[in-house]
């Protein structure tokens, strides 16, 4: 069930990836890359349709850290959405970051946590945050659908003002059940 | 061009002259390099505010090249990158070319092995033509460079800002150079870097 139910009148869903995305455009936020998730969708569906954005979809998770610390050498922010799985894919590269001390925001939606149907999914889960905070990784988490812009924005100053590897771990009990069976 | 990648058809070109004759006249380019000899390779021909070295984070070089090139699009961007750094990274060639950097051009310099941990074959030196991966992964513009003239006709491409991303596999000699080792510091690169690009230190 979705901590923050659908929209009744619109069907759009919640209004949480909209509130991140506004704050992330307030934040000078130019690039944004990405490995799909569902929980990301409609977040990775309004920076698509911003033409002042260029999205960047990866091949694994990895070469967005890559990518947000070439922005930066640019002069540009970039944020990078991934899931959990792919967190563990991101260590070595972590240590660009780290050994430059340049920012990076990412967005984690998290597996594995809450309500989890895939077994396999729940390891990385559970390693996440040990995984991030082993390469030096501030972790920040978003529980409450309400508090998306503040922990996002809280975030963003964090990486691009402080010069700090930011995550955003949100909760899977905010993404809602992913429905394994039509009609169930 | 032999049309064989194998460690028997290896490269001639000295991989500092190499260097060297890409980067002559370099202008407004801005290098990024793939950790071990292209690091030092580009150092050797001539340190610059507009070169980022990585000492590391290998399998990176080409993506930090794209991030770079996206946020720079009015100045030409080329990564210089060895064999073995960028089959770790194999799958950002598929990332780049989907990305369409026009400014951007990656170069390999390919001696088929990891020359920084004993010179064992990688998959260049046991038969991967990376030109050809390149060209798979969606590169419309790929080449092999295997002769001095190869390199100095290539060199002008290096400063385009439109029509990339360009892939070139520069086919080098295996031969021992001297090391010539670039500052490791990676905030000092990095603010360097940025320096020259106009943005303060903050």
């Amino acid at each position: 069930m979705t901590a923050s139910p659908p929209s009744a009148a619109t069907g759009a869903g919640p209004d949480w990836p909209l509130a991140i995305y506004r704050t992330l455009r307030e934040a000078h936020v130019t690039q944004a890359s990405y490995v799909p998730d569902a929980g990301h969708a409609r977040l990775i569906r309004s920076l698509h349709e911003d033409e002042g954005v260029r999205t960047t979809v990866l091949t694994t998770e990895e070469e967005g850290i890559a990518l947000s610390a070439g922005a930066w050498l640019g002069g540009a922010r970039a944020v990078l959405l991934m899931q959990s799985s792919g967190v563990g894919n991101c260590i070595n590269m972590l240590s660009l970051t780290a050994s430059c001390r340049i920012p990076l925001l990412t967005l984690v939606t998290m597996r594995g946590e809450w309500a989890e149907f895939n077994p396999w999914q729940i390891p990385m889960g559970r390693g996440t945050s040990a995984a991030l905070a082993a390469m030096g990784v501030t972790i920040l988490r978003l529980e409450r659908p309400e508090e998306a812009g503040e922990v996002v924005a809280a975030a963003a100053a964090l990486a691009f003002d402080g010069d700090q590897q930011v995550a955003v771990l949100i909760s899977q009990r905010m993404l809602g059940r992913k429905k394994w069976v039509e009609g169930k | 061009m032999s049309g064989q990648g194998t460690s028997e058809t290896a490269g001639m070109l000295d991989r500092r002259q190499a260097a060297r004759t890409l980067l002559a006249d370099r202008r407004d380019l801005l290098v990024v390099t793939g950790l071990g000899s292209p690091s030092y390779d580009v150092f050797d021909a001539g340190d610059h505010d507009g070169n980022f070295y990585l000492w590391g984070a290998m399998g990176g070089a080409a993506i930090v090249g794209l991030g770079l090139a996206q946020a720079q699009a009015s100045r030409p961007v080329v990564v210089v990158t060895g064999d073995g750094e960028q089959i770790m990274g194999t799958g950002a060639l598929m990332t780049v070319a989907m990305a369409r950097p026009g400014n951007l051009t990656i170069v390999v310099l390919d001696n088929g092995h990891y020359g920084e941990t004993g010179m064992q074959l990688s998959h260049s030196g046991l038969g991967v033509r990376l030109d050809r991966v390149a060209r798979a992964c969606g590169f419309e513009n790929t080449t092999e460079i295997s002769d001095e003239a190869g390199l100095q006709a290539y060199r002008p491409e290096l400063a385009k800002t439109s029509g990339g991303p360009r892939f070139a596999r520069v086919r080098i000699a295996t031969g021992h150079v001297e090391r010539a080792l670039p500052p490791r510091d990676g905030a000092y690169l990095k603010n360097r870097f940025r320096g020259h690009l106009g943005f303060a230190v903050s």
